[in-house]
């Protein structure tokens, strides 16, 4: 394992793609965040869950982080480097799960700057749009535990979407048909949801869907009327990165390459 | 003597490389790759699955049914009416010296508010059957005097609040089927409002006093509303029956009314000459915050997300496929003017697309509406032309989005992050706006400058200035006209494509 783990960093280091997808993971997410932020407005009091509004550059860094996790393989697949790869450790599992210890790795490091960066900006720039205190918001504060669970909860759903990404792309070999299914998964459930005119479907397909059933993890306000728990629905995101890594090594290990 | 040697030619004549060669190589590339053909056809599948999805999963059957006012439109018509009848013509005179609304802070929690298009007036109305033709002249807390008719009709008069200092006189006057409203400050001079003509008022109609409160506009939501009116020096002249005046609410239950408040009711009493009427409801048009259940194109539409998402893979593939595999050594050799290699490919890949998208979108609406009113659902009116414009603006939304994705891809060269780029530009700034606490005038921004802001082709819904509610692109009211929203895009696709036109003159390949 230790040198199919290393032969994958080096990969992951001397090319540059990767370090500019994380930089602009992160610059995405914050920038996003701070800029939702700096619209919002609040009328009267109790105006909803600023956690979750400073985390929403979330939203648009898992894009990111789901290109850099497609290339991880499908790039290999493009240039023909699966081949050397898979002679090099010919035990194809532990290819797979070198690429998935290193991803999880890079992605949670640059999610921790990312999400910190977020709640940092929402920190700095909501009591200038009048939420305060004395209107029941105080500044946002990792001591506070429902806001450190979602900070915390924020990080872990970006290394499971870049599981799932990496398990989509071993099973498509193609980047650009992966990154579609990927984000077709990711954004379509929501937009989908709000057609279905069934409440209860509606809320079924939102706890089914990789992105709204574990984004429940950022909410701190509420919790009872979510259509998931918090820590159930970072669950279904964990099998649906599961479910497409055991695929996608099963189907490495069944086919030539 | 030394043979004279005839070097070889060719029997063939040279190779043309006109426009034409270009898109019949192009179109082949394309229809002989089976991945991308499946892809457009699955796009085009998508749109009519989503529509039958809709169509099926909604189950609305035995909710009353949706009043619909002369024109066709939804209406909302549920108001406190104190109303005998006139059989024939007839006028009636009243003075209003004060018209007050209160909105619940929360349920059961009443205060004094403003709610701008809260009325008192006089009306005649063919019955009290929801959705009947009608004039009316009123004031309201914030327009001053409005003369409406026909749910949709609306004139103003004199301006200014209503009270005790500045109380209104109003008149009605009905001749026929042509009714005058006019309107005082002091009962000496009198304007006259308007005149109008409302078909369909019959031999007998009813006429009275009314007070309509619609629900407060607050942030996302609306709250219902309830006002009371002061009235005064009530007269009447003409057929009407005499005797005594007759309060109830019209359209007490009704899809287009939310109800009273809390521990609200409508209700009128009278002492000395003075008539105190309370209400709520509105008699004006049905927008999406007063017909929360009613269904839209644009809902029935929604498979337009998942066909985006394969027509841009399609469309960003169609040319990083040929740098991945170097096919496009071969196609600039064979086509050496480079910028018309792209336009070929645009031409082809938008015309696919196009027509894939207008076949999903021509069976999806129809078969959609189909399903959902079977299954008891309101889908809002729309002309064949709006369909029309619908269902080709769909299409031609497809087709450039795939265009933008084959632009960016040329400018990238790489597949997974044109992707990304198009599907995030053109979907996200929709997730956005549909998050509570953006306000509307951010999110009306995202869809007047993002690629997304093609989505207004799908708006089917009218906005009325007489009626105030949330109009944002979450409950389908676009900022930019149709083909302006569609523009947007258009713009971003023709920039890229000129910008990956001048990167594939200058790069190698």
């Amino acid at each position: 394992m230790r040198p199919a783990l290393h032969a994958e960093w080096t990969k992951l280091r001397t090319v540059t793609s990767p370090l500019w997808l994380l930089l602009g993971m992160i610059a995405a997410t914050v920038a996003l965040s701070a800029g939702a932020t700096s619209v919002v407005t609040c009328a009267s009091a109790g105006c909803g869950d600023m956690t979750k509004l400073s985390l929403i550059g979330v939203l648009l860094g898992q894009a990111l982080v789901a290109i850099l996790a497609v290339l991880v393989i499908a790039g290999e697949y493009g240039t023909g480097m699966i081949r050397t790869t898979l002679a090099a450790t010919p035990h194809r599992a532990t290819v797979l799960a070198a690429k998935a210890v290193t991803l999880t790795g890079i992605v949670a490091a640059a999610g921790t700057i990312a999400v910190l960066g977020s709640l940092a900006a929402g920190r700095l720039l909501l009591p200038g749009h009048a939420f305060t205190t004395t209107r029941g918001h105080p500044p946002l504060s990792l001591t506070d535990w429902p806001t450190l669970r979602a900070a915390f909860g924020s990080i872990l759903y970006l290394t499971l979407i870049a599981l799932l990404s990496l398990g989509v792309a071993t099973i498509v070999r193609d980047s650009a048909t992966s990154i579609g299914i990927v984000l077709g998964l990711l954004y379509l459930v929501p937009v989908l949801s709000q057609m279905i005119g069934n409440p209860h479907w509606q809320r079924l397909l939102q706890r089914i869907g990789p992105m709204s059933a574990g984004l429940a993890v950022q909410a701190t306000t509420d919790i009872r009327s979510l259509p998931i728990g918090p820590w159930a629905g970072l669950g279904v995101t964990a099998g649906w990165a599961a479910a497409a890594l055991l695929a996608g090594g099963l189907l490495l290990r069944m086919r030539d390459t | 003597m030394t043979p004279t040697v005839t070097p070889y030619r060719s029997g063939r004549g040279a190779g043309r490389d006109g426009f034409v060669q270009l898109l019949h190589a192009e179109w082949t590339k394309f229809r002989t790759v089976l991945g991308w053909v499946t892809g457009v056809v699955v796009a085009a599948l998508m749109v009519v699955l989503f529509a039958l999805l809709a169509g099926v999963s909604s189950d609305q059957k035995g909710s009353p049914p949706v009043p619909v006012g002369p024109g066709g439109e939804p209406v909302t018509d549920s108001f406190y009416f104190v109303h005998q009848p006139l059989a024939g013509d007839g006028s009636i005179t009243v003075s209003v010296s004060a018209l007050r609304s209160s909105v619940p802070k929360r349920p059961g929690d009443l205060r004094p508010g403003i709610v701008p298009w809260a009325k008192a007036g006089i009306v005649i109305k063919e019955s009290t059957r929801q959705g009947s033709p009608y004039a009316a002249i009123m004031v309201t807390s914030s327009h001053g005097v409005r003369m409406q008719d026909s749910y949709v009709n609306d004139t103003a008069g004199l301006p200014g609040p209503v009270s005790a200092e500045s109380v209104r006189r109003l008149r009605l006057d009905r001749s026929g089927d042509a009714i005058t409203g006019y309107a005082s400050a002091d009962g000496m001079h009198w304007t006259k409002v308007g005149t109008v003509h409302v078909s369909g008022l019959g031999p007998t109609a009813q006429g009275g006093l009314f007070v309509a409160s619609p629900p407060s506009v607050d942030g996302m939501g609306t709250r219902g509303s309830v006002s009371t009116a002061v009235f005064g020096d009530l007269r009447i002249q003409g057929r009407w029956a005499g005797g005594n005046w007759t309060g109830g609410q019209v359209g007490p239950e009704s899809p287009s009314f939310s109800g009273y408040p809390k521990n609200t009711s409508g209700s009128f009493t009278e002492s000395d000459g003075r008539l105190t009427v309370t209400g709520a409801g509105d008699i004006a048009p049905a927008v999406r915050d007063t017909l929360p259940t009613g269904g839209t194109l644009g809902e029935l539409l929604t498979g337009t997300f998942a066909a985006l998402i394969v027509v841009i893979v399609v469309g960003a593939l169609f040319i990083t496929t040929e740098y991945r595999k170097n096919l496009i050594h071969v196609t600039l050799a064979a086509g050496p003017r480079r910028s018309r290699v792209l336009v070929a490919k645009a031409t082809v890949l938008g015309g696919v697309t196009f027509v894939a998208g207008l076949a999903g979108a021509a069976v999806a609406v129809p078969l959609g509406e189909r399903l959902a009113r079977a299954n008891g659902v309101y889908v809002f009116p729309v002309t064949s032309s709006t369909e029309l414009r619908v269902e080709l603006g769909i299409a031609a939304l497809l087709a450039t989005a795939s265009v933008l994705a084959l632009a960016v891809g040329t400018i990238f060269r790489h597949s997974a992050g044109a992707v990304t780029t198009v599907i995030v530009a053109i979907v996200l700034p929709y997730i956005l706006i549909a998050i509570p606490f953006i306000p509307a005038s951010v999110s009306n921004w995202l869809a007047r400058v993002t690629p997304g802001a093609a989505f207004a082709v799908q708006q089917t819904l009218v906005q009325y200035r007489q009626v105030a509610s949330n109009y944002t692109p979450y409950n389908g009211y676009y900022p930019l006209a149709p083909w302006a929203g569609f523009a947007v895009l258009a713009g971003y696709a023709v920039a890229s494509l000129a910008a990956a036109a001048v990167l594939l003159r200058r790069r190698d390949a």
